[in-house]
């Protein structure tokens, strides 16, 4: 089978750091990573590979830099690596990236034979929307499945695959049709340490790098911030409240001093407690 | 050499200046939408929460609020309907067929945008949910509009564009934005961060029914079963009057066991801050901040939690905030209403006790149990 996996390089978000004066993001020495999500739905990818044989090929759109992201998943044991980098994909939100992404995808299809699942991270560590794996999968009419705990059985026969999808409350049971598109959830595996022969591989291993040409962008107005339909208007930071945290003084019993302070400072929360407290 | 960028890369710089000019065939989008989420007969809370964000918007445009109901047929979704009235909405859009009985991404899609190509609302909200998010994406992509997730603040300005806020870069900086030339502008919110508003009996109004034009043969997804969550405090987290949450600070895993424990003496949910779910102390279910759950209890206590932003605009709309932490300068007491200096690992057991003691005397006996496992179960919900 022939998994295609999108990833996304970004900042460790950790690590960022916001300049107090200007209230400017300081990326000085902020490293970037695989978004933390995506290396689930690799592991995911190379399971099935393990299991029903094939391939698997990570594709992302980004600066040329994010060949790096790339060379990490081919350590990991992914076959082959796309790199979808132009300038006129800058700015784009996520209906544009979507775009990209889904116009790559088909390409990759036609290259390197049609993917049989696609899968995503659930959102990125960065933009944290969730919308990209589902905008793919309406960009190229595949099936979805978002929020995977765990893919069942699989018939590459039938077409069809079976999944738990995490849902408000419980897990929903599907059975769909291939080609899906698949976003896994965190914490549903863990990454493998690559084989020492992936990671020699990977050091010298081609990474495919696509334009928007090359991809077969046909119209460049629905690519970067031209096909973006959201604008950033203005960006800040969130103002500090009036008021600091009234301290409780240091005294020999701090626990009854801040219980007290807090009865003062909300008397009605007493008996709302005390209810609580009785049911237990 | 410095290497302070400007927070949006320089190409969002170029956004900011795109104007409004709206294309006449979006001009007849009128009136907000939200969308009322019901899963298994029960309508997830977000949706009234929504409605009272959309009351307001509506309010300000001159425009009419409208709850968009889908649903299989029967009392559930005429309840849903019901509702959506006492919570504010000035007419009902219902589509209700059998073949909506399990949340499928297809059916639901082409329920959602049927009725946005038809009625043509401009502005449509709907929760941040696993749902939420996996029917918005799908509708925004088809209909290539704009989408806005996990917003915090959403606003009409002058010129009645919406204006959607959200933390970005992991929570550090807000930024609002538009969807200035297409329609619908949509976004999604999540649980507890919008307040929930008063639930009034108001009669009814119009109600139109719109139907699905879909049957069980045409959709490919089939539903084979549905688990429910045994442990149903999870999901209560964000519902949850008072909650326990820990930090870093607390220094160790073995310490965070002082936090179930004074939960447990108050009733309340525990929960924690994102690096202890990165070092794999905690589920990443109990985690709350931006990545998280929203919460808006009447009592938050934070032990050993710094209080970066990405925590703090998910612990803003609690009543009352009380942090503990070692560090006078950490920003979590620029936030909370009372804070105490001290090591939370000395205070929480103490502080357990005096509350055990002052609350419920007859409790006073009690041994707090070590393998406390979760709260009592509280529905969720208004």
């Amino acid at each position: 089978m022939h998994n295609v996996v999108c990833i996304k390089q970004v900042p460790d978000s950790a690590q960022i750091r916001v300049h107090p004066v200007t209230n400017t993001i300081m990326r000085q020495g902020v490293p970037t990573i695989i978004n933390p999500y995506d290396l689930f739905a690799l592991e995911a990818a190379l399971e099935l590979r393990d299991k029903f044989g094939g391939e698997i090929t990570v594709v992302t759109m980004g600066p040329p830099s994010a060949e790096d992201s790339l060379r990490k998943a081919l350590t990991f044991g992914a076959e082959r690596a796309v790199l979808l980098t132009d300038r006129c994909f800058a700015g784009a939100d996520t209906l544009a990236t979507t775009y990209a992404l889904a116009t790559a995808i088909r390409k990759i299809g036609k290259d390197y034979g049609q993917p049989d699942l696609i899968f995503t991270g659930k959102q990125t560590i960065d933009g944290d929307t969730a919308q990209v794996g589902p905008g793919i999968a309406k960009r190229l009419q595949v099936m979805q499945l978002t929020y995977v705990v765990k893919i069942g059985a699989l018939d590459l026969t039938a077409r069809t695959i079976e999944a738990e999808r995490r849902s408000e409350g419980g897990v929903q049971v599907l059975r769909t049709r291939l080609p899906c598109l698949i976003t896994m959830l965190e914490a549903t595996n863990q990454i493998r340490r690559g084989a020492m022969a992936d990671a020699l591989r990977a050091a010298r291993a081609p990474i495919v790098k696509w334009s928007a040409q090359d991809a077969g962008v046909e119209d460049i107005s629905k690519c970067g911030l031209k096909g973006s339909p959201t604008v950033v208007k203005r960006v800040f930071a969130p103002s500090a409240r009036a008021d600091k945290a009234t301290l409780v003084e240091p005294s020999e019993e701090p626990a009854q001093a801040l219980i007290d302070t807090i009865f003062k400072h909300q008397p009605k929360l007493e008996a709302d407690l005390a209810a609580l407290a009785g049911n237990v | 050499m410095t290497n302070v960028i400007k927070a949006p890369a320089s190409s969002a710089a170029g956004r900011a200046a795109a104007k409004k000019e709206l294309p006449e065939h979006f001009r007849a989008y009128k009136h907000v939408w939200v969308f009322v989420e019901q899963e298994r007969g029960e309508v997830h809370p977000v949706s009234w929460e929504l409605m009272g964000a959309g009351r307001r918007l509506a309010d300000k445009l001159k425009v009419d609020l409208a709850a968009v109901v889908i649903g299989p047929e029967g009392e559930a979704a005429r309840n849903a309907a019901l509702q959506s009235f006492s919570y504010g909405a000035n007419l009902v859009y219902l589509v209700a067929d059998q073949v909506l009985a399990d949340y499928r991404n297809e059916a639901y899609t082409k329920a959602l945008t049927d009725l946005v190509n038809s009625y043509k609302p401009e502005i449509l909200l709907l929760g941040a949910t696993t749902l939420g998010r996996d029917l918005a994406g799908s509708v925004a992509t088809t209909l290539l509009t704009g989408l806005t997730a996990d917003c915090t603040e959403l606003d009409v300005d002058s010129d009645g564009s919406l204006a959607a806020t959200r933390p970005t870069f992991g929570g550090s900086l807000l930024c609002t934005i538009y969807t200035l030339n297409y329609r619908p502008q949509m976004a999604t919110v999540r649980p507890r961060v919008m307040p929930m508003p008063e639930c009034i009996a108001r009669d009814p109004g119009r109600i139109i029914l719109h139907s699905l034009d879909l049957i069980e043969a045409d959709i490919v997804s089939k539903v084979l079963s549905f688990v429910p969550d045994r442990d149903s405090s999870i999901s209560s987290l964000a519902y949850a009057d008072v909650v326990v949450a820990g930090g870093l600070g607390l220094g160790s895993v073995e310490n965070f066991e002082l936090v179930r424990q004074l939960a447990a003496v108050l009733g309340a949910e525990h929960g924690c801050s994102r690096p202890l779910v990165q070092k794999g102390w905690v589920t990443s279910d109990r985690q709350i901040g931006q990545t998280g759950k929203t919460i808006r209890p009447k009592l938050y206590i934070a032990a050993g939690i710094s209080g970066a932003i990405q925590h703090r605009v998910g612990v803003e709309g609690a009543d009352l905030i009380i942090a503990i932490n070692t560090d006078k300068n950490a920003p979590i007491f620029d936030f909370a209403h009372i804070g105490v200096v001290t090591d939370a690992v000395r205070l929480l057991p103490a502080l357990a006790a005096a509350f055990q003691a002052r609350l419920s005397p007859r409790l006073r006996d009690r041994v707090v149990s070590h393998d406390f496992r979760g709260a009592p179960q509280r529905r969720r919900g208004p």
